[in-house]
């Protein structure tokens, strides 16, 4: 299936003239201050874009940031190796029609040159094994500021880090040494070698996110809308069908009409059973959902209670 | 629908976790999976019914201490409004975290122990969100059942706050009697205590009114970042990239850039690349001047009749934040004031507040952790400040340690 991402490079013109201040309004233009601060403070700082809806949000903030110049910084990918082929063409159109540097980095290298151990069996995944690849790609482009798509609503762990979240050399996140952050004063000071990982839609909720992309008119990759897919039934959950997930007798093949509420890596991201095909039905079916994003589609964060604080703290983004 | 950011002031004991668990369950924000997780948490912690701070307790050493550490956001809404709730802790020793919640609050919820009446803490809270210039203050009169749903008890306590009120900034107070356990007067209105026909929580937060706090007279726009594209079509390019802290600029303005007072007139708008016809309080933009002029970041643009003060002296009431090092005369730091950086040095420290007792405390030598004084500090280069209780965002401050990087003090300017 084609994917038209053309509108995502476009800004419309219905901006133009006075708007009314709303909740997106003041969430954008948050946002957008943000990300002019970490141009303003760092001299390498680069963007986290991952093909998902979040991180195809902040790249429609930099563009309204920076207007008319380009995104002054990179979008670098983190490639598991696992990832949905659409999710991956439409980050190679999206970086084309942006004109913004992409740079992408696999996952596979970093496993053959460091000899890094894969988790083996049924639920095996490489998500951890991204800390690696993002520390050594940040390590070779010495990059001082990152800029993620992550959200204080997403997970409880998430609710407490820093808009600026400071990491020492390894990467680290230590959530009893984070910096008072007051006011919209931003401080990115940091040491040779240290970054900071920079969340400009922290105080976005998913639902924010949705109305965003629906205001905006942004294409998405087409997983997100409900499609007729092979999935792996297990456990209660619908996995992609893909060679990279191993199966054994306990699972079963199914054709289900479905749709991804996020868009991660396949071997830990679940499919909805859903029948939204467009922006408003998707905004629709979250609206009254009972369960949350995370829970519904995460499998990484289901493993212990602080799954997401322990990975931070080992230098997760 | 707009937003309100509200922080919620009170310790563990006070009943603020269960407050803000309340107003997320009455509301319908809390989701079926994460009533599972507080459900199977709370059996597994012996608590018999269920644990609504649970919610919002987000770090591996909160929920083994049953504390909250740090700031936690939640978020929810309502069909009238979307709310970012600030969960800052109680006790004095994490004063610095409620200076930080409170920094960015339209509203502070300050709890009060029905049992207990005012205590020290509450004079605590209420000055803190009286310094950080917190618009509107509710006193929610919390566990009203534990003392038989008393009006007198309710009126006693409502009185006593008044008094301590009347020494403070509030410019908006409502005092309402509450029990977060049973959910009276959060969202719905309490059948326990019909004597009461003041608004709910719920409905107040609802309607204040945010838009009329902000500053819309004092044109303030700090300058982030200079955006020169450089290509064929945009060769002289120049926009200024910053968001309006204050007031309003059109096309056609005069203004004048601080510190150097170069003046000009404002020959564009624009927002997302597209001209606008003007920009008004909190919006990023990017503003073009009509002459060729040299400004860089951390310079600011103000309207050329409403001048800020442009000073190297500044004094300012200080909330000292680093647990490793005190504040003391003759110290150099960082000043972070909007975009701008500099070098500057502490004079004095004119006198300590004890913020339970608001006692002044003279020849104090020097601060250690979550003390608060008056402080007067020499900066390197010119700093333009408006005074903080006039105009929040141009008379906020951070102080940063030159070695350590870390923010180490939260000013604000007099």
């Amino acid at each position: 299936m084609s994917i038209s991402v053309k509108e995502v490079s476009e800004i419309s013109d219905q901006d133009a003239g006075r708007r009314t201040p709303d909740y997106l309004d003041q969430l954008e233009a948050e946002a957008i201050y943000i990300m002019r601060e970490v141009a303003g403070q760092f001299e390498r700082p680069a963007l986290l874009f991952s093909g998902g809806k979040d991180s195809i949000t902040l790249v429609r903030l930099a563009q309204k940031a920076f207007a008319p110049g380009k995104i002054p910084f990179p979008l670098v990918h983190v490639d598991t190796g696992h990832n949905f082929i659409e999710a991956i063409n439409y980050r190679d159109e999206l970086a084309q029609l942006t004109g913004a540097k992409l740079i992408v980095r696999y996952v596979e290298d970093t496993i053959k040159a460091k000899g890094l151990k894969e988790q083996t069996g049924k639920n095996a995944s490489r998500n951890w094994l991204q800390t690696f690849t993002l520390l050594d790609t940040i390590e070779e482009f010495e990059f001082d500021a990152c800029i993620g798509g992550a959200r204080r609503d997403e997970e409880k762990a998430r609710a407490k880090e820093r808009i600026f979240s400071f990491r020492d050399e390894f990467g680290q996140w230590d959530p009893k040494r984070q910096r008072p952050e007051l006011w919209n004063l931003f401080n990115g000071r940091i040491h040779k070698g240290e970054n900071v990982r920079v969340f400009p839609i922290s105080n976005w909720t998913e639902l924010d996110v949705w109305a965003y992309l629906k205001r905006e008119k942004i294409a998405l990759p087409s997983i997100y809308f409900a499609h007729e897919r092979e999935l792996i039934l297990r456990d209660g959950r619908l996995l992609a069908n893909t060679p990279v997930i191993e199966k054994d007798e306990d699972d079963q093949i199914v054709t289900r009409q479905v749709r991804f509420r996020t868009v991660g890596d396949m071997t830990c991201t679940a499919a909805v059973e859903s029948s939204a095909a467009t922006l408003d039905e998707v905004i629709a079916e979250i609206t009254v959902s009972r369960i949350s994003e995370r829970g519904e589609t995460r499998i990484d964060d289901q493993q212990t209670e602080a799954a997401m604080e322990d990975r931070k703290k080992g230098g997760y983004f | 629908m707009d937003l309100l950011r509200f922080i919620t002031a009170g310790s563990v004991d006070d009943g603020k976790s269960t407050l803000i668990g309340r107003l997320l369950y009455d509301t319908k924000n809390i989701l079926a999976d994460q009533m599972e997780a507080i459900e199977r948490a709370s059996k597994s912690r012996n608590v018999g019914e269920i644990d609504l701070a649970l919610l919002t307790d987000g770090l591996r050493s909160e929920r083994e201490q049953g504390i909250t550490i740090d700031v936690a956001y939640k978020y929810f809404q309502t069909p009238n409004r979307k709310f970012i709730s600030i969960d800052a802790p109680g006790h004095i020793q994490y004063t610095r975290n409620m200076v930080t919640g409170a920094s960015n609050a339209d509203l502070a919820i300050i709890l009060v122990d029905a049992r207990h009446g005012v205590v020290e803490q509450t004079r605590r809270h209420s000055l803190i969100a009286s310094m950080l210039g917190i618009p509107h203050v509710i006193v929610a009169i919390n566990k009203m059942d534990l003392v038989g749903n008393s009006e007198d008890a309710f009126l006693e306590i409502a009185k006593s706050y008044q008094e301590l009120a009347s020494k403070l900034l509030i410019k908006d107070l409502t005092i309402i009697p509450v029990s977060a356990l049973n959910g009276d007067n959060i969202v719905d209105r309490s059948a326990n205590m019909p004597w009461y026909t003041g608004e709910t929580l719920l409905s107040v937060l609802e309607t204040v009114n945010v838009l009329k706090d902000q500053n819309l007279e004092d044109s303030r726009f700090s300058v982030q970042y200079v955006i020169r594209p450089q290509t064929e079509e945009l060769h002289d390019y120049r926009g200024y990239a910053g968001r309006v802290q204050s007031g309003t600029f059109k096309k056609g303005d005069l203004v004048k850039v601080l510190p150097s007072e170069q003046e000009s007139k404002i020959a564009k708008i624009e927002f997302g690349g597209n001209e606008i016809e003007e920009a008004s309080v909190l919006e990023s933009v990017t503003i073009l001047l009509e002459d060729d002029i040299d400004i860089s970041r951390g310079d600011m643009i103000v309207s050329l009749n409403n001048s800020p003060v442009v000073s190297q002296d500044i004094e300012a009431l200080v909330c000292w934040m680093d647990d490793k090092k005190q504040l003391k005369p003759g110290n150099k730091y960082v000043l972070q004031h909007g975009t701008a950086r500099s070098r500057c040095s502490i004079r004095d420290i004119e006198y300590q507040i004890d913020i339970n007792s608001y006692e002044k405390l003279d020849e104090v030598e020097s601060l250690k952790l979550n003390d608060v004084a008056r402080i007067v500090l020499r900066t390197a280069q010119p700093i333009a400040y408006d005074a903080y209780q006039r105009n929040r965002s141009n008379g906020a401050a951070i102080l940063i340690d030159e070695t350590s990087n870390v923010t180490v003090g939260a000013c604000m300017i007099e």
